[in-house]
This record gives structure tokens, C-alpha cells and sequence, in this order.
């Protein structure tokens, strides 16, 4: 399987990666050449086999569900590009 | 006070419990000695003044006689590791800025068991990569130099782009520089595909990836959680070992840590390997491979059976699907992972006319070449239509690899020997140019490892023609961690310790 340039926006779009013009045909050699490296995978009989979830087998831990942390929005929010009384600021998204 | 920087970290703990010297003049020596060899590029960002707190805390628990097992011993740390209050970029332009409100477990671990750190180290950007090459603050140099350089060419590239100056391996160059240039006596790393035991082998020293579960991975920048590990690299297996048994241990905050009680690791170490049983897999044998890996291959075969180890071949079936099956799986998980880099609550944010166009603009200026490549791979097999076809397939490939261990593993194998790396270290600027395949090829004997959640150690064997580091391998059951300490070992003892090479860049 290959991609063209159209599918190189799509998966660029859904990847919220800003990409100009200039730099689809690039990224597009690039893509496919990935991708035909990969393509052996399809000659191994797969049949039957169990796609693998976890490589150390072990019984998934649980917590109680309650508050363990917190009370310091300062912190929380001290990396931030831009805040406002300890809320994340975005641009407008609801008109 | 060179001799400081060059001991090993065994030995500068023994000299520190024996107080013959201290932990402020061990760490004064390392400053020095990372000041000098800034043009190295292993270094991304120093901590002298925290490192000179740390040390007078030692000394003082030292002189108490309430040393811990790293009391005093200087560490550089890589910047995917988060540290509290220190800048952790991962050395991306999206986490320019980022100062963590949190430390990661295992550096956490290695600070209550007394060691000092030096500062952050150099790493592939995300740790995708497999030269230090893609690391937004620049290429880091192997302190090896190219065959036949003199020290006058040598100085004069490292002054400009450092262009044909070795490279020391990836994603942990800089953790492999550091510790072959006498820049720390050892170093947290991390390994998804072999950015453990692919530098350590590039610059002469030891790495191991431990078994999957075996460290935590909180707080520490994740590129794709089921194959990511933590680990060391240092100047002897000894070193190693002791740094691990800080590094390993259950963490209630990572659900895949292993609750599992962390040996003596140190004390594998002289352990005798008489009658173990040590599988050669034919299928590393691969097309083209160097006739001087090959023999050096022999030759590490030999120093095991030499020591007791029956050598016997094996057949791993799938070892070709491994490469390829992980450039499926590790960017899809990385594409998942490093959603997050949005523009919203930390790192950089490039504005746009809405969301959309915020988020676009801050991943496109803040991810390099590389990581976005990874991003879209990932976010195509991952995406309808593809992900039966790529990403399922791939993991049943993976269950296939498994499996081919655990069969060599139940007929008797306590471990398997292989090359470290297809080649010596190749010059900066020298490869993936054109064809992003070629750099991927370097992990071929090492991916297996991260895709079967195996432990693995890489240990010098020995010098290329061209007088270049060379590394094997050593892989072994999930948790047994110690059989590959004590076998490394006796490699490490036949082949010699590894001379690393003078400061010339001072």
C-alpha cells in the first residue's frame, strides 16, 4: 500500500500537523517508504494468532476511586502558555 | 584530579564509604570535567550548583555513617526524565520551557539512595532515533574519534558542525557520551527499540534494558508505552548492576511496574556461569552482515565456553518481522502519546484563527522531522480502514516473536548471544539523509527485545579493524536480569575493560 499526496493531508489533518504545500511531496516519499519497508509483514501467516495486549503477563492493578492529590492549582497550571485564575485560556471554541 | 572522573562508580563508592575521598572533591572533579567538554554536546543543561548541595548532603550522611548505596556518586540524568524544578525538554522545541512540578520514580529512587546529579543529557528528540542526531539542541559527539583524525581535525569539527565526528548511537547518546567521555560514572537512559544497548555498544560501555515492568515509567517522557524501559549506562557491568537495583522496583503510580522484590544485583556479579546454556540464533546471521561482527560474534561464543557455558545454536523465526512490526506498533503508540503536545497546558503554543488552527500551527513549529514522520505513520495505520490490515497484524507478529523466545527458553536456553549492532559508530551527517530505513536498520538486533519485553545488556567486546568500540549482547528470561550480569561479566573480563579515549576536546 502506498499514499498519495491527498491521504499525506488527510493523515496530517487528523494528526493536527500543519503542513504546506511544499512539503507534502516530501513527506509523501517518506511515508511510503516506511510503508513498503512494512509490507514484508503481510507474507507471515497470522492465522489464529492472538494480537498481543500485554508483554509481561500480569493481573491489571486497580485503585480505590477517590481523590489522592491535588489542592494546588498554581502548580497545575504553572507551565501553561496562558492562564487566567488558574483556568486553562483557549481560543474561542463556542460561539 | 582526572583519575576522579575516570574511576569506576564501584570503586568511587568504596572510596567514599572508606572516606579516602569525598563527595564534594568526586563532584567538583565531574563539573570540571563536564565544563570542559561542553562542545561535546552531551550536556543540555548543567546543574553544578545543585550538584555541590547534594554533595555536602552526602558527605554529611557519609561522616554519620548513613551512607545510602549511591551515597555521593555524580549521575547525569536524560532530559526524559522528569526532575523537579529542572527544565525537562526531551529535547523538543515543544517542551522548550517545560519545568516539571513533579520528579520521575526512578531518578527519585536514585536520589534517596544518595547519588548527585550533574545535570541533563542530550537525547534523540522523544528518543526517536538512533544517533542523537535528531535532539533539538544539536548533534552530541562520540568522544571516539573516526579513524585516522587527528586531534587538530578532530577540535576543528567539533568547533563548527561537527560534521564526520562520530556519532555516539540513540536515542541515549548523550547518557553514552557522558559516561565513555568520564562526564558522570553512569547515567539513566531509556530504551524503546535499543537507545540503551545500541549507544553503549557505539562508545564501549555497558547497558542494560531491563525486563519490561521491571522500572517504572512515571514521570519519565513517554514515545510508546509497551515497549519503553528505563535503564543504565555505565563504564563496567558492576556499574551497572548497582545502578539498577536504585532504578528497578514496584511503583503504584505505573500499573505495568512489577510488584516483585528487586535481588542483589551486584551480587550476580563473579557468580560462576559453568553449565549454562546459551542459545546463537541463526537467524542474526543476517544478509550482508560485517565479517568483523561475525567473528566477534564467534569470539564472545567462545569466552562463554570457555568460562562453562555450553554453546548451542537456536532459531528464532520471526527475528526479520521484528524491525518492521515495530515501526508500526512504536509510532502508533507515539502518536497516541504525543497528542498531548496541544498548546494548552504546558510547553509551546503558536496562535492561530481558532483551536484547529492553534493546535496545527504548535505541533508543526514544535516537533521536529523525525517525530512528525513517526506522528503520521502512526496516525495512519492506527486511523479506519488501516488498522486491522497494519496495526493488528502487527501485534500478532509480536505475539509470534514472543513466542520464539519462550520456545528457545523452555528447551533449556538461560540465554541468547548476538551482536549488539550491525556496525561500528558512523559519522555524523553520514546517514537516513535520504531513506529514513537506513537509520531504522541499526536497532535490527535490538528491537526483538523491546517487542518481547526482554531483558537485554550490551557489553564491549572488543575493536573494529579501525580501532572502534564493538558490543554484544546478552538476552535473557523475563526477570532474570542477573544471569545476564554475571555472563556480561565474563565477557567484560576475557575481552578486557575497554581504554576509553584521552580528553582531547578539553
Amino acid at each position: 500500500m502506498s499514499v498519495d499526496q491527498a491521504t499525506v493531508r488527510r493523515i496530517a489533518r487528523l494528526a493536527r500537523i500543519a503542513v504546506t504545500d511544499e512539503e507534502v511531496p516530501h513527506l509523501m516519499g517518506e511515508l511510503n517508504a516506511m510503508l513498503s519497508f512494512v509490507e514484508q509483514l503481510s507474507e507471515v501467516d497470522v492465522t489464529g494468532v492472538e494480537p498481543m495486549t500485554s508483554v509481561t503477563p500480569m493481573a491489571m492493578k486497580k485503585r480505590v476511586d477517590q481523590v489522592s492529590d491535588g489542592g494546588y492549582p498554581e502548580t497545575v497550571t504553572g507551565n501553561a502558555p496562558m492562564t487566567e485564575d488558574h483556568y486553562f485560556l483557549v481560543p474561542k471554541v463556542v460561539e | 584530579m582526572t583519575d576522579l572522573t575516570h574511576m569506576t562508580l564501584a570503586d568511587a563508592r568504596d572510596a567514599l564509604k572508606a572516606k579516602t575521598i569525598s563527595a564534594a572533591e568526586l563532584t567538583e572533579a565531574h563539573i570540571a570535567a563536564v565544563e570542559a567538554a561542553r562542545p561535546l554536546g552531551a550536556y543540555v543543561l548543567e546543574t553544578a550548583d545543585q550538584a555541590r548541595v547534594m554533595a555536602k548532603a552526602s558527605d554529611e550522611k557519609i561522616a554519620k555513617g548513613h551512607a545510602g548505596p549511591l551515597e555521593g556518586i555524580p549521575l547525569g540524568i536524560k532530559d526524559l526524565y522528569a526532575t523537579k524544578g529542572v527544565r525537562t525538554t526531551a529535547c523538543s522545541k515543544i517542551l522548550e520551557n517545560f519545568v516539571p512540578q513533579y520528579e520521575s520514580t526512578v531518578s527519585s529512587q536514585l536520589w534517596r539512595d544518595g547519588a548527585v546529579m550533574l545535570g541533563k543529557l542530550s537525547n534523540d528528540e522523544f528518543a526517536m532515533g538512533s544517533s542523537n542526531e535528531t535532539s533539538a539542541f544539536g548533534p552530541v559527539a562520540s568522544p571516539w574519534t573516526p579513524p585516522n583524525w587527528s586531534t587538530e581535525k578532530a577540535k576543528a569539527a567539533l568547533a563548527s558542525d561537527k560534521k564526520g565526528l562520530l556519532v555516539p548511537g540513540g536515542s541515549s547518546g548523550g547518557s553514552a557520551s557522558a559516561v565513555a567521555a568520564g562526564l558522570c560514572l553512569g547515567a539513566t537512559a531509556t530504551d524503546t527499540g535499543g537507545s540503551i544497548r545500541q549507544p553503549a555498544a557505539f562508545t564501549g560501555t555497558v547497558g542494560i534494558k531491563p525486563t519490561y515492568g521491571r522500572c517504572s515509567r512515571w514521570g519519565i517522557v513517554a514515545f510508546a508505552s509497551s515497549l519503553d524501559q528505563a535503564g543504565p549506562i555505565a563504564r563496567t557491568v558492576r556499574d551497572t548492576a548497582i545502578m539498577l537495583r536504585s532504578m528497578a522496583g514496584h511503583d503504584p503510580k505505573d500499573t505495568t511496574s512489577v510488584d516483585r522484590e528487586v535481588p542483589d544485583y551486584e551480587a550476580a556479579i563473579g557468580r560462576s556461569v559453568k553449565g549454562m546454556k546459551i542459545g546463537i540464533p541463526k537467524e542474526y546471521r543476517v544478509d550482508g552482515m560485517s565479517a568483523e561482527i561475525d567473528a566477534l560474534w564467534t569470539k564472545g561464543a567462545n569466552m562463554l565456553r570457555a568460562a562453562g557455558a555450553e554453546i548451542v545454536e537456536i532459531s528464532l523465526p520471526h527475528t526479520k518481522y521484528a524491525l518492521p512490526a515495530y515501526y508500526i506498533v512504536a509510532p502508533a503508540e507515539a502518536s497516541s502519546n504525543l497528542a498531548r503536545y496541544d498548546g494548552v497546558r504546558y510547553g509551546l503554543r503558536v496562535p492561530g484563527k481558532d483551536i484547529t488552527d492553534m493546535y496545527e500551527k504548535t505541533r508543526a513549529a514544535g516537533f521536529g522531522p523525525e517525530v512528525r514522520r513517526r506522528i503520521m505513520i502512526g496516525t495512519y495505520v492506527l486511523s479506519a480502514g488501516y488498522y486491522d490490515a497494519y496495526y493488528v497484524r502487527a501485534q500478532q507478529i509480536r505475539t509470534l516473536i514472543k513466542q520464539d523466545f519462550e520456545k528457545a527458553y523452555a528447551a533449556g536456553v538461560d540465554a541468547v548471544l548476538t551482536p549488539a549492532t550491525p556496525s561500528p559508530a558512523f559519522g555524523i551527517g553520514e546517514k537516513g539523509g535520504a531513506d529514513p530505513v537506513e537509520m531504522y536498520l541499526n536497532d535490527v538486533f535490538t528491537v526483538t527485545v523491546n517487542m518481547a519485553g526482554l531483558p537485554g545488556l550490551a557489553v564491549p567486546a572488543g575493536l573494529s579493524a579501525d580501532g572502534l568500540p564493538l558490543g554484544l549482547q546478552l538476552i535473557g528470561r523475563p526477570f532474570d536480569e542477573e544471569t545476564l550480569f554475571s555472563l556480561g561479566e565474563v565477557i567484560e573480563q576475557a575481552a578486557g575493560r575497554t581504554k576509553l579515549p584521552e580528553a582531547w576536546w578539553a
